[in-house]
C-alpha cells in the first residue's frame, strides 16, 4: 500500500502532499521535512529506494523517489508494493501531468493544485494503484474538463 | 516536462487565483509568508462569515486557497462546513472541490462525518457514474470506521452489479479494499466474494488490476474462500506473458505487456502454496520460465522505463519462486539471474538483487548457489557509493554466512566497519558479534573478533555485546587463559576504549591468575595496568574496576597492601559518588576483617551463566523486527539453545554484592541471571487458572500430572481486535546455576500458528518430564508483533517440584517409624514463619492435599497439627517425603518440618509449602 505521496521542490517547499493514512497536521509537516532531508543528501545517480524515515513506520516502509529538475516525487510504500513498479508509476504520473498541462512545470502544481489532485486521484486511490494506462487517465481528465467547461458555459 | 528548469513565469499570468500566496522565490522570509497567509485567512474567513451569500465559483476559489495554505503547513480550522455544503451542489466542479477538501483535511473522527456520509449516500444512489466515482474516492481516502459502518454493505453490491461501469467498478474494488483494511469485521463475506474472483476474467485490465489488489488482501485473511483465484490468476498471467507486445494496446507500457497487472497477479499467487492441480502448476512454471527467458532477450527499447517494467515483473516472479521454494531448477535460475544483476550498471537493480538474494539464501536448494557470489557481494560492500546498497550487501553477507565462510565474512565486515556509515555501524557490530559467536569453531578467534570490534567501533558496541563475550569466556574454561592474555595485551595500548577496560577488568578479575606466572604480567603489573586507566573512566566502569581489585585481593595476596592503599585513598573513600564510595568502604573493610577462607568464598570465581539465547540476537531483532533474523532464530532453535531471557536485569549494588549472597560480587552488574517478576505462587496448590494477563494478552492454564510426567495446556487469548504476528511462545526449562549439562526438566511442545487473530485463542500443549529434582521453574517466553511494535513477555510456568508428588497413606506407627529413620540433620528442613493468611483448618487441609501429599488424619498426637506423606517421582529417583505442620494460633505462626531422604528435595518442598500459609 502507498502510505503517502509527497512532492516538494529542491528547497523542501511542499507542492503536493497526499496521505492515505491519517496523521495529525504537524506530523504531516514533519514527515515532509524529514523526507526532504533524507533525499536531499543523495546524489542523483544512486538508487531510488531508501529505508523509510522514523515518522512513517520505520524500516517496514520504503521511500521510492524520482528527482525531476526542480521537483522531488516521493512515494512512501510498504513491502506489498513492487519497487520498480512504483518507480514506473511515478513516471506515469509525471507523464500524465505533462500531457494535461502541456509541458508541466513547478508553477502548474502551485496554480492548478486542484487539477493536480484530480489527476493523482485517477492514478492512486486510497493508497492503491487505480489506473496505469495513461490514455485512460488522460481521457478521464478530459471528460472532467468538458464537464467543467459546459458548467461554466451554463453560468455565463 | 520537468526535465529542464525553465522559468515558468509566463504561465502565472494566466491564472492569478493563488498569486498573492505564492512565493516562487525561496528567499522571502518566513515571517513575511506567515503575515501574508494570516491576512489571506482573515479575508477568506470574513467572506465565509459575511452576509452576502457566496456563489459556487467563489466558494470553490476560497476552498482551493485553503487547501494551498494547508499544504504550506498552516492549520486550517474553518471552511469544513462550506466544503460539506459544496458536496450537495449539483454542479460537478463544486462537488469535486468539496470532496477534495474533505479527503485532504477531514480526519476520520470529525463530527461532520454524518453530514458527509449523507452526501455520499446520495451520490452513490444517483446512478451518475461521475458522482459515484467521487463518492467512492472519498470513502477510500478517508476510510474511517463510521464510513465502513455506513457503506460496507453497499459497496460490494456496486462492485458486482452487472450494469456498473468499468471505471466505477475499479473504484468500488479499491474502496472496498480500504474499508476491509480499516474495519475487516464490518465487511460481510457473502455471495459477492465468488463474483469478485471472476473479475479476474474481466475484459477491462484496469478492473482486473483493482480486483487483484482486493483479492490479494482478502485472500491473506481468508485463504480458503478465495482459493479458486489461483487457477484464474495463473491463466490470466499466462495470457499476458505470452501475448505479443501489441495485443494489450494501451496496457502495454514501453513494450512490456501489462506490467502492473503481472506484478499484482504474481503477488496474489504468493498468498498460496504451489498449485496442486498439475495442469495449473505446469502452466505457472511455464509462465515463470518465460519471464526468466525474456530477461535474457535483448531489450526492445533503450529507455529505462522499458527495463524497469520488465524487471519489476521479473523480480516479482523470482519472489514467487522463492516463496514456493519447491522447484530447484527455477531457484537456481533465479539465483543466476540475480547474480547477473549484482554486477548491473543500474544501481536500483543491484539493490533489488541484493535484497532478493537475501531471501534466497535461506532456501536449502539455493543456499550454495548464493554463496558462489560472495566475492561480488564483498566487492559491493567496498565499492558501492550508495549507503542503501551497502546496507543490503551487509544483510546478504549475514544471510549467506555459514561455517564454511564465517571467518572470511566476519573479517570483511570488520574491515568495512572502519569506514562504515555511522548510521549502520551499530547494526554491523551486532551482526559481527552474532556471527562470530554462532560459527566460532575456535573460541580464541571469537575473543579476538570481539576485541577487534571494540577497538574499531567501541562506541557502537552495546552492553549486550560485551556482556556476551564475558558470559562465553566464563562458561568455557578452554578459552579463559587466552582471553586473559589477549585482554592484557590489548590494554597495553595507550588509548583504549572504555568498553575494553570493562571487559579487561572483568576478565582479569576472574582469570588474571592464569597469566600471573609470567613476570611480564605479574599481579602487580596487571593491577598497575588497570589502575592506569581508572581515572579516565566513567563511574560505572570505575565501580567495576573496584570489584576487580577486591577480586585481586583474593587471587593475589601479595598485592593486597597496594590495593588497600588505593581503596583507602581519599579519592575512593570520600568519593562524591555514593556507589563508588560504598564499594571502596565495603571492599576495604572486607579485605581487612575477612579470613582467607571467607574471602575465597565471597570472591569465588563466577559460576557459569545459564545458556540462553544470545542477548545480542534479541537486540538485533528489536532493531530490525523479527522477520529479518528468522533464519538465524530457527537454526538457534534446532541447536536447542534456550530462547531469550526475561526483562533486563537491574544492576546489583555493591552492598547487595557483599551481603548475604557472597558468590556474586558486584561486578556481575547486568550479566547476572534474570529473576522473573511473576512468581506464580498461587499455582503451587492448584493446576488450572489464569497465569498472566495484560492489556493485550491473556494466558490460561490447565495441567495434569502423573508420577514423573505431566501435560500442560496453555491457552493464549488475544484481547485486542488486531492480529498478533510472528507469535512465538517458547517454554524453556531453566537450569540452576549448578549445571549446564544436566537437565532437570524436559519440555516438549510444537510451535503454534504464528498469527493470532484479534479476539481469538490458540492452544499449546506442553509435555513435561521431570528428570531429577529441581528448584527453578521453567520460563515461558512469548514474542510477537502487535501493531508495529515487538512485544516480549516472560512468565514463570508453574511447574514446581511438588507437582510430581504421589500421596501415600500410612498408619501412625509407620509414620513415626519412618520419621525417626530420617533423623539425619541434612534430611530435615524446618521453617518457622508468620501466617500470611487467616489460620483456617479446612483451608489448610485443602492446601496440603492440593500440594500433592496425602493428609494423614489421627496420626499426630496433637489434633491441631497436620501431617502428610508422599513420594516425589522423578525419572532418576523416587524420594519419600514426610511433612508436619504445627500451627500456633496465639502467635499466628507456623512451624513446618520436612523430612525426606534427599536434602535438596526437603529444602525445595519446604520453601514451596511455607509460602502458602
Amino acid at each position: 500500500m502507498i502510505q503517502a505521496i509527497l512532492v516538494f521542490n529542491n528547497h523542501g517547499k511542499p507542492r503536493l502532499v497526499r496521505f492515505y493514512q491519517h496523521f495529525p497536521e504537524e506530523i504531516q509537516q514533519q514527515i515532509v521535512r524529514e523526507t526532504f532531508h533524507l533525499v536531499l543528501k543523495r546524489d542523483d545517480n544512486i538508487c531510488n529506494f531508501l529505508e523509510g524515515g522514523s515518522l512513517i513506520g520505520g524500516s517496514d516502509y520504503k521511500l521510492i523517489y524520482r528527482h525531476y529538475a526542480t521537483l522531488y516525487f516521493v512515494f512512501c510504500v510498504d513491502s506489498s508494493e513492487s519497487e520498480l513498479g512504483i518507480l514506473d508509476l511515478i513516471q506515469v504520473f509525471v507523464e500524465t501531468l505533462d500531457k494535461c498541462f502541456e509541458n508541466v512545470c513547478e508553477l502548474d502544481l502551485i496554480f492548478h493544485m486542484d487539477k493536480v489532485h484530480y489527476i493523482l486521484q485517477e492514478v492512486v486511490m486510497g493508497g492503491m494503484v487505480l489506473e496505469t494506462n495513461m490514455n485512460e487517465i488522460v481521457a478521464q481528465i478530459e471528460a472532467q474538463n468538458r464537464l467543467e467547461k459546459s458548467e461554466v458555459r451554463q453560468v455565463l | 516536462m520537468l526535465a529542464g528548469s525553465r522559468p515558468g513565469v509566463g504561465k502565472a499570468a494566466t491564472s492569478r487565483r493563488l498569486a498573492p500566496l505564492c512565493s516562487p522565490s525561496p528567499g522571502k522570509s518566513k515571517e513575511a509568508e506567515i503575515k501574508r497567509i494570516n491576512k489571506e485567512l482573515a479575508n477568506i474567513r470574513s467572506k465565509f462569515k459575511g452576509d452576502k451569500a457566496l456563489d459556487g465559483y467563489s466558494k470553490k476559489k476560497y476552498v482551493c486557497k485553503l487547501l494551498f495554505i494547508f499544504l504550506l503547513g498552516h492549520d486550517i480550522d474553518f471552511g469544513h462546513m462550506e466544503a460539506v455544503n459544496l458536496l450537495s451542489s449539483n454542479r460537478y466542479t463544486e462537488k469535486q472541490i468539496g470532496y477534495l477538501f474533505i479527503s485532504v483535511l477531514v480526519n476520520s473522527n470529525s463530527e461532520l462525518i454524518r453530514l458527509i456520509n449523507n452526501a455520499i449516500k446520495n451520490d452513490l444512489a444517483s446512478r451518475n457514474p461521475t458522482f459515484m466515482g467521487l463518492a467512492l474516492h472519498c470513502i477510500a481516502n478517508v476510510g474511517s470506521r463510521e464510513m465502513a459502518e455506513a457503506f460496507a454493505g453497499e459497496v460490494p453490491k456496486i462492485l458486482v452489479a452487472g450494469d456498473t461501469m468499468d471505471s466505477v467498478k475499479q473504484s468500488a474494488a479499491l474502496c472496498l479494499l480500504r474499508l476491509y483494511r480499516t474495519s475487516p469485521d464490518l465487511v460481510p463475506m457473502g455471495d459477492w466474494t465468488s463474483r469478485v474472483v471472476h473479475l479476474l476474467n474481466d475484459q477491462h485490465l484496469g478492473v482486473v488490476t483493482a480486483a487483484t489488489s482486493l483479492i490479494t488482501t482478502l485472500a491473506q485473511k481468508n485463504p480458503e474462500e478465495f482459493k479458486t483465484s489461483v487457477s484464474l490468476a495463473v491463466s490470466r498471467l499466462s495470457r499476458i506473458v505470452t501475448s505479443a507486445s501489441t495485443d494489450l494496446q494501451d496496457y502495454t507500457y514501453y513494450f512490456v505487456p501489462a506490467p502492473w497487472l503481472s506484478v499484482k497477479l504474481l503477488r496474489l499467487l504468493q498468498c498460496y502454496p504451489p498449485p496442486e492441480d498439475p495442469a495449473v502448476r505446469g502452466r505457472l512454471t511455464e509462465c515463470l520460465e518465460t519471464i526468466l527467458n525474456k530477461a535474457q532477450e535483448p531489450p526492445k527499447s533503450k529507455k529505462v522505463q522499458h527495463s524497469n517494467a520488465k524487471n519489476a515483473v521479473l523480480f516479482e516472479a523470482i519472489s514467487l519462486i522463492i516463496h514456493h521454494d519447491s522447484e530447484p531448477n527455477l531457484l537456481v535460475r533465479a539465483c543466476n539471474q540475480l547474480g547477473q544483476f549484482l554486477q548491473h550498471r543500474e544501481t536500483n537493480l543491484r539493490y533489488l538483487a541484493l535484497e532478493s538474494m537475501c531471501t534466497l539464501a535461506s532456501s536449502e536448494f539455493s543456499h550454495e548457489a548464493v554463496k558462489t557470489h560472495i566475492d561480488t557481494v564483498i566487492n559491493a560492500l567496498k565499492t558501492e557509493r550508495d549507503v542503501s546498497v551497502r546496507q543490503r550487501a551487509v544483510d546478504l553477507l549475514y544471510a549467506m554466512c555459514d561455517r564454511s565462510n564465517a571467518q572470511q565474512i566476519v573479517a570483511e565486515m570488520l574491515s568495512y566497519l572502519e569506514t562504515a556509515d555511522y548510521s549502520i555501524r551499530e547494526e554491523i557490530v551486532l551482526k559481527v558479534a552474532i556471527l562470530a559467536e554462532k560459527y566460532a569453531v575456535d573460541y580464541a578467534w571469537y575473543v579476538d573478533t570481539i576485541l577487534n570490534l571494540i577497538r574499531i567501533a567501541g562506541d557502537y558496541v552495546s552492553e549486550e555485546v560485551w556482556y556476551r563475550v564475558i558470559q562465553i569466556v566464563i562458561n568455557r574454561d578452554d578459552v579463559q587463559g587466552y582471553a586473559a592474555k589477549t585482554v592484557f595485551e590489548a590494554l597495553q595500548a595507550p588509548a583504549c576504549h572504555e568498553n575494553l577496560v570493562k571487559v579487561g577488568g572483568y576478565i582479569l578479575g576472574e582469570f588474571g591468575n592464569l597469566i600471573a606466572g609470567d613476570p611480564r604480567s605479574s599481579p602487580l603489573v596487571q593491577f598497575n595496568l588497570l589502575h592506569s586507566k581508572f581515572h579516565l573512566c566513567s563511574v560505572p566502569t570505575r565501580a567495576l574496576l573496584l570489584s576487580t581489585y577486591i577480586k585481586f585481593v583474593n587471587l593475589f595476596p601479595e598485592v593486597k597492601p597496594t590495593i588497600q592503599d588505593v581503596l583507602r585513598g581519599d579519592s575512593q573513600l570520600r568519593n562524591a559518588d555514593v556507589e563508588l564510595q560504598q564499594r571502596a568502604v565495603e571492599y576495604l573493610r572486607l579485605s581487612t576483617v575477612a579470613s582467607t577462607d571467607i574471602l575465597a568464598t565471597v570472591l569465588e570465581e563466577m559460576p557459569p551463566f545459564p545458556e540462553r539465547e544470545s542477548s545480542i540476537l534479541a537486540k538485533l531483532k528489536k532493531k530490525k523486527g523479527p522477520s529479518t533474523v528468522t533464519d538465524l532464530e530457527d537454526t538457534k532453535r534446532e541447536r536447542s539453545v534456550d530462547v531469550n531471557g526475561g526483562p533486563e536485569p537491574a544492576p546489583a549494588s555493591a552492598s547487595a554484592a557483599v551481603g548475604p549472597s557472597p558468590a556474586v560480587p558486584a561486578c556481575c552488574d547486568g550479566l547476572g541471571n534474570n529473576l522473573l517478576l511473576f512468581c506464580s505462587l498461587m499455582f503451587v496448590c492448584k493446576n488450572n487458572g489464569v497465569l498472566f494477563e495484560n492489556q493485550l494478552l491473556q494466558i490460561g492454564l490447565k495441567s495434569e500430572f502423573r508420577q514423573n510426567l505431566g501435560r500442560m495446556f496453555i491457552f493464549y487469548g488475544n484481547k485486542t481486535s488486531t492480529q498478533f504476528l510472528n507469535f512465538t511462545p517458547t517454554p524453556v526449562p531453566r537450569c540452576g546455576l549448578d549445571s549446564l549439562t544436566r537437565t532437570h526438566l524436559n519440555l516438549q511442545t510444537k510451535p503454534v500458528d504464528p498469527t493470532v487473530d484479534g479476539g481469538a485463542q490458540v492452544q499449546q500443549v506442553v509435555n513435561i518430564e521431570c528428570v531429577s529434582d529441581f528448584t527453578e521453574a521453567p520460563v515461558l517466553n512469548i514474542q510477537f508483533r502487535y501493531g508495529g511494535t515487538f512485544q516480549n513477555v516472560s512468565v514463570q510456568l508453574p511447574i514446581t517440584l511438588n507437582k510430581f508428588f504421589q500421596p501415600t497413606e500410612m498408619s501412625s506407627q509407620d509414620f513415626f517409624q519412618r520419621w525417626k529413620q530420617l533423623s539425619n540433620p541434612q534430611q530435615e528442613v524446618q521453617n518457622i514463619f508468620k501466617a500470611k493468611h487467616p489460620m483456617d483448618t479446612e483451608i489448610t487441609k485443602a492446601k496440603i492435599i492440593g500440594f500433592g501429599s496425602a493428609l494423614l488424619e489421627e496420626v499426630d498426637p496433637n489434633p491441631a497439627n497436620f501431617v502428610g506423606a508422599g513420594i516425589i517421582h522423578t525419572k532418576t529417583s523416587q524420594t519419600g517425603c514426610l511433612l508436619r505442620l504445627e500451627p500456633n494460633l496465639q502467635a499466628q505462626m507456623y512451624r513446618l518440618t520436612l523430612r525426606t531422604s534427599k536434602e535438596t528435595v526437603s529444602q525445595r518442598l519446604c520453601e514451596l509449602l511455607s509460602q502458602q500459609f
